[in-house]
């Protein structure tokens, strides 16, 4: 979707604000987000894409009027709920400090243990496929990247879009997003790292010799 | 921080808040009474492990983070054989010094040169290489960054106190898919026969991610 998430190339956002160091957490309430949201995801029920959706449905004005942590916890509300695991009555009672009975949550769902904790941080979430299929194209084709604009989940930036590149790397072959946030399905695709020259996106003020890397995947591409 | 600054239309009570600690976060109220209420309602559902919650944040907050990275980085520039490997495939030559995991499955090495500045951002969300540098600091996961990273890497990099020469080519990777990107900084002059651990105490979280260089060493004191 054409959201506020998809960030690339806009203005007016303000001063970067560069700190060398920082903590890791700044308030306990992100600890208690990081963890909650890792131990929901274990229950089974999305993965990352499907995440990565679910944050991009924050209304525009509110994602950018709060901070990572917040459109974290946003969205893992959204998840829970969406997912029928808790219920909006129940987080209403329990900001209010009400009592409510609990619903049954969906059978099937995998309680993270203490002693699975290593075990779940150092695991790899498969988006990487086995799958041969052949790719489109090779490293050194002259690609452009498709002007679509879907209203789905998508990774194709909308400042790459319509826009000439070549083939740097194939990558390989990996889930595609789009296809898991809307259907929940395991469509493997080649995704390859496509070089742009930053005059390409961004006009003829811009350095010569500079570039953007982009990772895309095979149905964002066409041949140029 | 960049939230709330008034021009922008969000629910009062974002705007109630005192945001004098530049970086500590949110609103208090709203964000940490809403994880209370998710916490304690999957705790009495018995769908999340109170004892698991907090090792997970032990892991985040004391083993993942950039020390790894800067482990990696120092051991690159001492071993001409592992830099190689690291270039030719980093979540194998990463994995060799013990870190793997989430986020950092398929890890791809850039390195800096005098000719070449490499520098990563994330425009569509977040996208970090967490095995190797731990969780992204805010600015990285921040409008402002993830906007002007791309149009405008040169003016970005300035912001950061690094000024890149004309005939130098910037490189900037966006993360857009399940690639995680690590900057392998330029070895600072003056670093001739420091040890590994010496080395990697120069590599700065943010010279991997290329918005910075590494660290020249202390002076040595005149014998």
């Amino acid at each position: 979707m054409n959201g506020v998430h998809d960030m690339g190339g806009m203005h007016g956002m303000g001063p970067i604000d560069t700190k060398p160091d920082e903590p890791v957490f700044h308030a306990d309430w992100e600890r208690r987000t990081l963890a909650i949201l890792f131990a929901s995801m274990f229950l089974g029920r999305w993965n990352g894409h499907i995440r990565r959706q679910a944050l991009e449905q924050m209304p525009a004005a509110e994602y950018l009027a709060t901070s990572y942590y917040e459109h974290w916890l946003w969205g893992l509300e959204k998840l829970l709920v969406d997912n029928g695991i808790l219920t909006p009555e129940e987080i209403a009672a329990r900001l209010a400090g009400r009592p409510v009975s609990l619903a049954q949550p969906p059978t099937g769902l995998q309680v993270l243990e203490a002693s699975e904790v290593a075990k779940f941080v150092q695991a790899r979430r498969g988006a990487r496929m086995d799958d041969t299929v052949p790719p489109r194209f090779r490293v050194g084709d002259r690609v452009f990247a498709r002007n679509t604009n879907p209203v789905g989940h998508t990774r194709l930036p909308r400042y790459a879009r319509g826009r000439c590149g070549v083939v740097n790397r194939d990558h390989g072959v990996f889930v595609f997003p789009d296809a898991m946030a809307a259907e929940r399905r395991r469509e493997p695709q080649h995704c390859y790292s496509v070089r742009f020259d930053a005059r390409e996106l961004w006009g003829a003020e811009t350095p010569a010799h500079d570039a953007v890397y982009i990772d895309l995947f095979d149905p964002y591409l066409e041949p140029a | 921080m960049w939230f709330a600054k008034g021009d922008v239309s969000v629910s009062p009570d974002h705007h109630n808040h005192d945001h004098d600690h530049v970086g500590a976060g949110p609103p208090l109220s709203d964000a940490q009474l809403r994880v209370k209420a998710l916490e304690s309602l999957l705790i009495d559902k018995g769908l999340v492990d109170p004892a698991a919650l907090d090792r997970l944040i032990e892991a985040y907050e004391t083993k993942i983070g950039p020390r790894n990275g800067a482990r990696v980085v120092a051991r690159a520039w001492l071993d001409p054989a592992y830099r190689q490997r690291l270039l030719a495939d980093g979540s194998a030559a990463i994995a060799e010094l013990g870190y793997t995991g989430r986020e950092g499955e398929d890890i791809v090495v850039l390195e800096n040169t005098p000719r070449v500045h490499n520098l990563v951002v994330c425009t569509l969300c977040s996208c970090y290489p967490w095995p190797v540098l731990g969780l992204p600091p805010v600015w990285y996961k921040a409008a402002p960054y993830r906007s002007r990273a791309v149009i405008d890497p040169r003016g970005v990099l300035r912001e950061f106190g690094l000024e890149v020469a004309a005939d130098v080519e910037v490189r900037v990777w966006d993360s857009t898919a399940d690639q995680r990107y690590l900057v392998l900084p330029e070895r600072p002059a003056g670093t001739e026969g420091m040890s590994e651990e010496e080395l990697a105490t120069l590599v700065t979280r943010d010279s991997m991610i290329g918005v910075g260089k590494a660290a020249p060493p202390d002076p040595r004191p005149p014998s």
